[in-house]
């Protein structure tokens, strides 16, 4: 262990914050085009030193990697503590990536406040990584919470025009769950007596009203962010108000700190209860997937209807967790990252209509292949990963989550399946309407095909989601340590 | 190793061809487009042949190319297994697929997305090959949904139709639900047998045939049941099956060529294809097989009657390969899966050969497709007229052309079925066969023979397509006529496929398995009569009485509104599926989402919020005195408890 791995967490949660200061720091919007060009850098950078985290990480072992740990509040020994093992990995480079992919969608759209935000941006890149690097659980909370404040402005000063709504409906949602998780996590501070590490919660023996009661604070939580039916509609809100770059970040990345939480705190800390209220939590999954489907399938506005898409789709994360099986938890979290590039490119595609008719409603477009070949391309592939097409990463996740359900209980991995039909129904019914058939809005007639810019990020994330779908392997070999274990200590009873 | 560099060229050339017309199609043009996709195609057909010569000559490959994903013990692979089914549906995929982009070159001439047409095509000859090369689960759903995909694709290839736009949604949607039903039987295989390897799961199939499953109100599944039908499923939605076979028809949207191509000659055939494929397991279930059977009885029969009174000549064939599929899929579940292929693969040749023939006329007709409007088109059109014949003796089982043969060892092998279901499926076919005979030859009657209908504007114009059409209609006839002759022998005794397919419950029965001994036996058998029996029918209602189709339709309203209804199958799914799910779906937002949850839940607890702090206001009078008051309250009140707990 060099330096340079000993503190390679630290750099890339405090470089993004550091360079949003130095953006924020370019003023007004007269230097806009600097705290573009500024912003890009950074975030390129951060992905270039993200980058070792893959090459430099050993998929032999479980244990946490690149640990950095030292005192940080002593009388309460809280410790800045982080690591990372194959779950958090892939969801740090996930992050990276899509900030290059956001603040490059955000060049010329946005003209207002640049500087601010691109900052933003870049501030709540660092706290994500936070989130999923954080090995104390005052650290976790503290990057938990913290992330909200960014979002929260960037969908309060750049949204649409009901934003005031949607960006406090979006947080009080999560803050209520977020609290009682607090409480949970100061009783685990008492009766691991007086420790926040979360690695040492891991090991706590809790009798079984404890853990139901810790179990569900952590749900309140987790499954807010998630977000699992019945507590997910903040995110459809949420998304139509957001501009492009914060429905993308949103979709992408911040409702897998939800999934995250689930694996890091929920079934290692409580695994009684989670067996316990395992039926429960796949219920609600099943529902997503079906009841989510049909409503997504009825939507009139775009971003709607990928917010919906968005839930159905993390439902099969939450059923592949609480399923107890390798091959469906090693799915769900392929799922995660895929849900991030597809959600994300989705919401990119949309951004590029909205750009130029600035509407989202779906009945706006239609023939929209006649002008726009190459977006329309896109759009089809991108909804072909969402409808889970072999080949695409779309596919990897929910067949997995299928197959490893199915050795557990048919029942649930027909229930799952329905997606196959529901979720090509409304992706594809709405591709349908918006990019082909005839031309019958006259504005559509004068809209000009992608440009360069919006032709590199969505080229880009298809890539990634190409290369996921033909060749997963890489992926899975990174998570499979960690996942054995977690599934093995979740199966020891700390009764 | 070359070897795997021989066997990986052949989808890969096609991929390429693909890649290169799609994504550079403008660039370098529409000659260079089409020339690349020919080649590619080209190469992997000749690639096939060779291939398939190896192969016959006893080197069986199965091997994998690279390791899609390792989860504990068990090894997603990508990989080929060559045996002689694969090499068969490789010879006849590319073949056909070869056919059609020589006739597509005629065909699409004019149409502004001619690169991206050879590109749709090139790349479903590759997701097709990647299909019936696999050798595990997981590559045949690979190719099962990208020859999907592409299908989708084709359909609404001229995507400012609404009409054509909606048959692709439905299509790809229809596939979907036997989709579902593939996954969960591939989800049952992993289950039960802990890989997706089709040799270790067949060789470890005897072992599970007694394990059964209990399901829901304490009955029995054996796996194996559970596994085939799921499988069936799948291989119902994709080959059309009663009653996942509304999308087909509606295909029909696409440009010819490609009804030619993938709804009639290979992509419907994957089903057929899968279950073939499956024997080793579909052999352990009679409950399955039964189910197989008259499913593809009832195809055969429901579909043919349709094709009775379509006037678009497009579905006449489109229904009548939905018929020819459900007379594979009898095949199949009479055990005799090798007779399947074989009715495959000279129904691949005969039917594309239809598609063409009927795309040639629509060109010569200026995208006339109503029958109605033709008639007497037989002089202009002399090499589309007799390869139309051909085609059509073909599929009506007149000796000695192709369908002769495979049709015959079908009927025979379901005469000699003793499964469930056999008895009402060999009435099917054999009734079935004296409709195919008559719709086969309406549609040569109505639109070569007889009078001329159109406008004379048209018929002033109507002349032979351009070579590059008319070719492709010449080299598919041939197959069309000596396929039959030439392969039955081997086919009918096993020969043909060896252990690729399981042969175990087909017994050959009394008939005779050569070719000439069948041709010499026809006449004294009942199919023979009932092909001359349809066609002299055919005749007589559309050249000798031609006002009698109009008298049958008013004195048998009732029957022909049904048939001209298709069943109403349509009506029914749009009702209840399409129509339902926005229903349900709208139903679930308003309640559900926006009042329960949003309104109730959310914005009442706000909105609570709201009012608690609006009476809690007022306590916040401002007034001094109020709050010395409440501040002495609370005093005694405390004290008070202090002192008399």
């Amino acid at each position: 262990m060099n330096w340079f791995d000993q503190h390679l967490l630290s750099l890339l949660i405090w470089f993004p914050v550091l360079g949003g200061i130095f953006v924020l720091a370019t003023g007004d919007d007269r230097n806009a085009a600097t705290a573009r060009r500024m912003a890009l850098g950074f975030s390129v950078a951060i992905f270039a030193l993200s980058l070792p985290l893959w090459t430099r990480f050993d998929t032999q072992t479980a244990a946490m990697q690149f640990v950095e740990k030292t005192p940080w509040i002593e009388r309460f020994s809280v410790y800045y503590s982080l690591g990372i093992d194959g779950i958090a990995m892939p969801l740090v480079l996930l992050t990276t990536f899509l900030t290059v992919i956001v603040i490059i969608s955000g060049w010329q759209v946005i003209s207002q406040r640049v500087a601010q935000y691109f900052a933003a941006f870049l501030i709540m890149e660092g706290l994500m990584i936070g989130v999923f690097c954080a090995l104390d659980a005052v650290l976790f909370y503290l990057f938990w919470e913290a992330m909200l404040i960014p979002m929260f402005l960037i969908i309060g000063i750049w949204g649409g025009p009901n934003r005031v709504y949607a960006a406090i409906k979006f947080f009080l949602y999560t803050l209520l769950g977020s609290l009682l998780m607090l409480v949970a996590l100061i009783y685990l501070y008492m009766v691991a007596q007086g420790s926040f590490d979360i690695l040492e919660f891991h090991q706590l023996p809790l009798g079984a009203t404890a853990q139901a009661l810790i179990f569900f604070a952590f749900f309140a939580a987790f499954a807010v962010k998630v977000p699992m039916v019945p507590v997910h509609t903040w995110l459809p809100d949420a998304h139509v108000e957001a501009p492009t770059g914060g429905s993308v970040i949103l979709a992408a990345i911040t409702l897998k700190m939800g999934a995250y939480g689930f694996l890091r705190l929920c079934i290692p800390i409580t695994p009684d209860a989670a067996h316990r209220f395992a039926p429960l939590v796949i219920g609600l999954s099943l529902v997503a997937v079906v009841y989510i489907a049909l409503v997504a399938l009825v939507q009139r506005d775009m971003k709607k209807l990928i917010a919906y898409s968005s839930i159905s789709h993390m439902g099969f994360v939450t059923l592949g967790f609480f399923v107890f099986e390798t091959m469906a938890m090693e799915g769900a979290v392929v799922q995660m990252i895929s849900h991030g590039f597809v959600s994300g490119a989705l919401f990119l595609c949309v951004g590029v209509l909205y750009d130029r008719l600035h509407s989202r409603e779906i009945a706006t477009y239609g023939g929209v292949a006649k002008v726009m070949p190459v977006f329309a391309f896109f759009l089809v592939f991108f909804a072909m990963a969402n409808a889970g097409l072999p080949g695409t990463s779309g596919f990897v996740g929910e067949f997995l989550v299928i197959l490893g359900t199915f050795s557990v209980n048919g029942w649930y991995a027909a229930a799952a399946a329905l997606t196959l039909v529901f979720g090509a129904a409304y992706t594809l019914w709405m591709v349908k309407r918006v990019v082909f058939g005839p031309l019958t809005n006259s504005a559509v007639e004068g809209m000009n095909d992608v440009d360069s810019r919006e032709f590199l990020i969505l080229a880009l994330v298809a890539i990634a989601v190409m290369a996921l779908g033909l060749w997963p392997a890489p992926l899975l070999e990174v998570m499979h340590a960690s996942v054995d274990n977690l599934l093995a200590h979740a199966s020891v009873s700390k009764l | 190793m070359t070897k795997e560099l021989l066997y990986l060229a052949i989808p890969l050339s096609c991929l390429l061809a693909a890649l290169i017309a799609g994504f550079f199609g403008a660039k370098i043009g529409r000659f260079a487009a089409h020339r690349v996709a020919i080649a590619g195609v080209g190469l992997s057909f000749v690639l096939s042949l060779v291939v398939a010569i190896d192969v016959f000559s006893g080197n069986i490959y199965n091997g994998t190319i690279y390791t899609w994903a390792n989860i504990g013990p068990i090894h997603f692979e990508i990989g080929f297994l060559l045996d002689q089914l694969s090499v068969v549906m490789m010879v006849v995929v590319t073949f056909v697929s070869l056919m059609v982009h020589i006739y597509t070159i005629g065909y699409m001439a004019d149409d502004p997305g001619y690169t991206r047409f050879f590109s749709y095509i090139a790349l479903f000859t590759f997701a097709m090959l990647i299909l019936v090369m696999s050798n595990n689960f997981l590559q045949l759903f690979f190719g099962w949904e990208g020859v999907g995909l592409v299908s989708y694709l084709l359909i609404g290839f001229w995507y400012e139709r609404e009409s054509a736009i909606r048959a692709n949604l439905k299509a790809f949607l229809v596939n979907r639900v036997g989709d579902f039903g593939l996954v969960l039987g591939i989800g049952a295989v992993l289950a039960l047998f802990g890989t997706l390897d089709y040799a270790t799961v067949f060789s470890a199939a005897p072992g599970k045939v007694n394990d059964v499953i209990v399901g829901p109100l304490g009955y029995e599944w054996h796996w194996m049941t559970l596994i085939c039908l799921l499988l069936f499923v799948g291989a119902m939605g994709k080959s059309a099956q009663v009653p996942l076979h509304v999308w087909l028809p509606d295909s029909m949207e696409g440009p010819t060529p490609i009804s030619a191509l993938i709804h009639a000659a290979t992509m419907v055939t994957a089903g057929i294809f899968l279950v073939a494929r499956m024997s080793p397991l579909f052999e352990h279930s009679v409950t399955a097989l039964s189910v197989v059977l008259v499913i593809g009885a009832l195809t055969a029969l429901l579909m043919a009657l349709v094709a009775l009174v379509q006037n678009d000549i497009k579905r006449v064939v489109a229904y009548s390969t939905l018929s020819q599929l459900g007379y594979m899929t009898v095949a199949l579940g009479a055990s005799a899966y090798s007779v399947a292929i074989f009715h495959l693969a000279t129904h691949a040749f005969f039917k594309a050969l239809l598609f063409l023939a009927a795309g040639s006329v629509i060109i010569a007709m200026h995208h006339e497709q109503d029958m109605r409007k033709m008639g007497g088109l037989r002089k202009a059109l002399p090499v589309t007229y007799l390869t139309c014949v051909v085609g059509s003796l073909a599929l009506a089982g007149i000796p000695p052309f192709s369908g002769f043969f495979s049709k015959d060892a079908i009927i025979d092998a379901v005469h000699n079925a003793s499964i469930p279901g056999a008895g009402f499926a060999y009435f099917a076919v054999l009734l079935g066969v004296i409709i195919t005979a008559f719709y086969s030859f309406r549609l040569v009657f109505l639109t070569f023979h007889g009078e001329p209908r159109m406008g004379q504007e048209v018929r002033s114009h109507v002349h032979e397509p351009p070579r590059v059409v008319t070719v492709p209609l010449v080299l598919l006839a041939i197959p069309s006529v000596i396929a039959g002759g030439a392969f039955v022998a081997p086919a009918l005794t096993g020969e043909l496929f060896g252990a690729a397919v399981a042969s175990a419950g087909h017994e050959p029965g009394d008939m005779p398995t050569g070719a000439f001994a069948m041709l010499a036996h026809a006449p004294f058998a009942l199919p023979f009569w009932l092909s001359l029996a349809g066609i002299g029918g055919a005749w007589v209602f559309y050249i000798a009485r031609p006002q009698w189709p109009g008298q049958f339709a008013k004195r048998f309203k009732t029957l022909y509104w049904i048939l001209d209804r298709k069943y109403g199958f349509d009506s029914l799914y749009q009702r209840v599926f399409a129509d339902g799910s926005v229903a349900v779906g709208r139903a679930f937002w308003e309640w559900g989402d926006r009042r329960l949850i949003d309104g109730v839940l959310v914005n009442g607890t706000a909105s609570m919020v709201g009012r608690l702090a609006t009476r809690l206001r007022q306590i916040q009078s401002g007034l001094v005195y109020h709050y010395a008051f409440a501040m002495i309250i609370g005093l005694v009140l405390f004290i008070s408890w202090f002192l008399f707990r």
